[in-house]
């Protein structure tokens, strides 16, 4: 049964986040992102990580995704819903496959020749407790690094798209 | 589940999805693709660490994620925000357009 | 394996009497509101199908179901038949977290009344579903291809992701008093009259107020705002496709009181101990009793939309953004510091 949503959810990220990259209309490739960003989150589910999982839905789907599409809508001439996007020349193309083979070769080789060392899997009952101990006391300072920093972008981000 | 998925079979996915990424940041000319593409890549480097976390079952790779997951927001804001500047100053998002520091 | 089947059971049975209850009060509230906005307006209201007009909403949806389907040739197919599925699907499934009444036991066995009441995540699971409920309007304004669609739809994403903040931020407190996020625990502490509207008197109205704003009821109802955006999102819907917005509005409307329910006004407890009117913990009349009393609290708030919709006029955008980001998230985060401060001092 979790093998076959295993596969399932496998098959939703990679076939999505195919379209997402080759798809011509960029608002299918916006789309079709939010059925790559619930698989994920599936899997998180699958690997019993629930507080990550609800947290990709609510930032990615409802806060990251939601920008783009602002951005597409706001940067297309938007009276059509036929909107293009095109790739880059072929010797982009030439090089970018030769990058990405090799990385996906090295990427996978590492993976399965490291001997990772087998632990007994705990089912944690939930993670929130854990996760917010730690944010609480070892985690602190990064805890409050990243507040920080997410008021800068707040910040930044409205100077930056102001009209003046 | 755990006797038959084994973690590599996480790992590899998310090798997959990390490349698919990268295929995207390398051949398209619209930068809100790139962008989207770039959140592909964030989310295989977090399936990675919450496939780790919850093997060896330690929350710090869980922690690590949400700190991608703030960061990711704030690129988002602020990548967004520069797109925008980009089109009302250029009209275009394609970034092989954007090259006044070409000749 | 025959537990597994037991567990399948229960649960299909749960979500067949959950769906069903649904859709009955969607066509409830469908005729309450004809009924009360014609009051309010001094007029008489639907009248002719049935007695008093009770069945006019089986009659609106006969009809719906009748009439032709029409995509405009420009729209984008498939997202414009998806967007409606959506909707719907998200008001739904929030159903699957939300506790009815507490447990009955059955023999050996206790059967929580909700499909998944006790999972340590409820609250987040909404929220993260009423997130995914965004692009459900967003999907139907953009593949339309229609610029009044589009901009209901703009603005109705633009409204619901500033709302959520507020929204997220103002229940702090409450998970803060009962330390937890599953609704069944939260419930469970607003015991007898301890209920959350009292101690969180401004959580509750930020809160009231984002979920007006939220399930994009009058006062907030930009997104289709009539005068200017013709029928927003949803113009270029008709037949069940626009029936389907339509019930999913209303069962939000539904959902949105329940969930006050749970959080401020103690969900399925009753106002006094069970034990005063001789009913045990687990037997199935005090469930019944809890569940009635649940229904109560969600009709009384069913109202209380209805009247503030017919009552209050529309904000306009500027209004509604300025208070959204100015007004009620710095009044969500007083509350969190407030109710941080109290539990300090009185334990």
């Amino acid at each position: 049964m979790e093998d076959l949503l295993f596969y399932l959810f496998a098959f939703v990220v990679i076939g999505s986040a195919s379209v997402v990259v080759l798809s011509k209309n960029i608002m299918y490739s916006a789309f079709s992102l939010l059925f790559t960003f619930f698989g994920v989150a599936g899997l998180y589910v699958l690997l019993f990580a629930d507080f990550v999982a609800l947290t990709q839905i609510m930032v990615y789907i409802g806060g990251i995704l939601v920008l783009i599409i602002f951005g597409v809508l706001l940067t297309t001439k938007i009276t059509g819903v036929d909107i293009k996007s095109g790739t880059t020349g072929k010797v982009q193309l030439i090089t970018a496959s030769v990058v990405v083979v090799i990385i996906a070769i090295s990427l996978i080789l590492l993976f399965t020749n490291v001997e990772w060392v087998n632990q007994e899997f705990v089912q944690p009952n939930t993670t929130i407790d854990s996760i917010g101990f730690a944010f609480m006391t070892k985690y602190l300072l990064p805890f409050e690094i990243a507040a920080v920093l997410l008021l800068i972008a707040l910040v930044g981000a409205t100077l930056i798209a102001r009209r003046k | 589940m755990l006797e038959t998925i084994q973690m590599e079979y996480y790992l590899i996915l998310s090798a997959v999805l990390f490349t698919i990424g990268t295929i995207g940041v390398l051949t398209r000319r619209n930068a809100i693709i790139i962008f989207m593409s770039l959140e592909l890549m964030l989310n295989a480097v977090n399936l990675s660490l919450v496939a780790f976390s919850s093997y060896y079952g330690d929350s710090a790779g869980q922690i690590f994620v949400f700190f991608i997951m703030a960061l990711a927001a704030a690129e988002a804001a602020v990548g967004l925000a520069i797109i925008l500047s980009l089109f009302r100053l250029k009209k275009t998002v394609y970034v092989d357009e954007v090259n006044i520091f070409k000749w | 394996m025959t537990e597994t089947l037991w567990l399948l059971i229960e649960v299909g049975v749960k979500a067949l009497f959950i769906i069903s209850m649904i859709l009955s009060a969607a066509a409830v509230l469908v005729y309450s509101e004809r009924k009360v906005s014609a009051f309010i307006q001094n007029r008489i209201g639907p009248n002719r199908v049935g007695p008093v007009g009770v069945l006019q909403p089986f009659a609106d949806v006969l009809k719906l179901f009748m009439k032709e389907d029409l995509v405009p040739r420009a729209a984008d197919r498939r997202f414009h038949s998806l967007a409606p599925i959506i909707s719907l699907g998200v008001a739904i499934s929030v159903y699957s977290v939300i506790p009815f009444a507490h447990y009955v036991q059955i023999g050996e066995r206790i059967i929580y009344m909700g499909i998944a009441p006790n999972v340590n995540v409820g609250y987040l699971f909404i929220l993260a579903l009423t997130s995914v409920g965004v692009y459900g309007v967003t999907l139907a304004g953009w593949s339309s291809n229609n610029k009044y669609s589009l901009l209901g739809g703009l603005r109705s994403s633009a409204q619901m992701i500033s709302y959520e903040l507020s929204m997220g931020l103002s229940i702090i407190g409450v998970f803060m008093l009962a330390g937890s996020f599953s609704l069944n625990d939260i419930v469970l502490q607003q015991e007898g009259l301890r209920w959350n509207i009292f101690l969180q008197p401004l959580g509750f109205i930020i809160f009231l107020v984002a979920t007006f704003a939220e399930t994009n009821r009058a006062p907030f109802d930009l997104p289709e705002a009539e005068p200017e955006l013709v029928g927003g999102y949803n113009t270029e819907y008709s037949g069940m496709k626009f029936g389907m917005f339509f019930l999913a509005e209303y069962a939000n409307m539904a959902t949105a009181s329940a969930i006050i329910s749970l959080l401020y006004l103690g969900g399925w407890q009753l106002p006094f101990s069970y034990n005063l009117i001789g009913l045990e913990a687990g037997s199935v009349s005090l469930a019944i009793v809890q569940f009635l009393c649940f229904l109560l609290k969600i009709l009384v708030l069913c109202f209380f939309f209805i009247w503030v919709r017919w009552t209050v006029p529309r904000f306009r955008y500027d209004q509604l953004m300025n208070l959204g980001w100015r007004k009620l998230l710095p009044l969500a985060l007083l509350n969190i510091v407030l109710t941080g401060i109290a539990m300090m001092i009185w334990g």
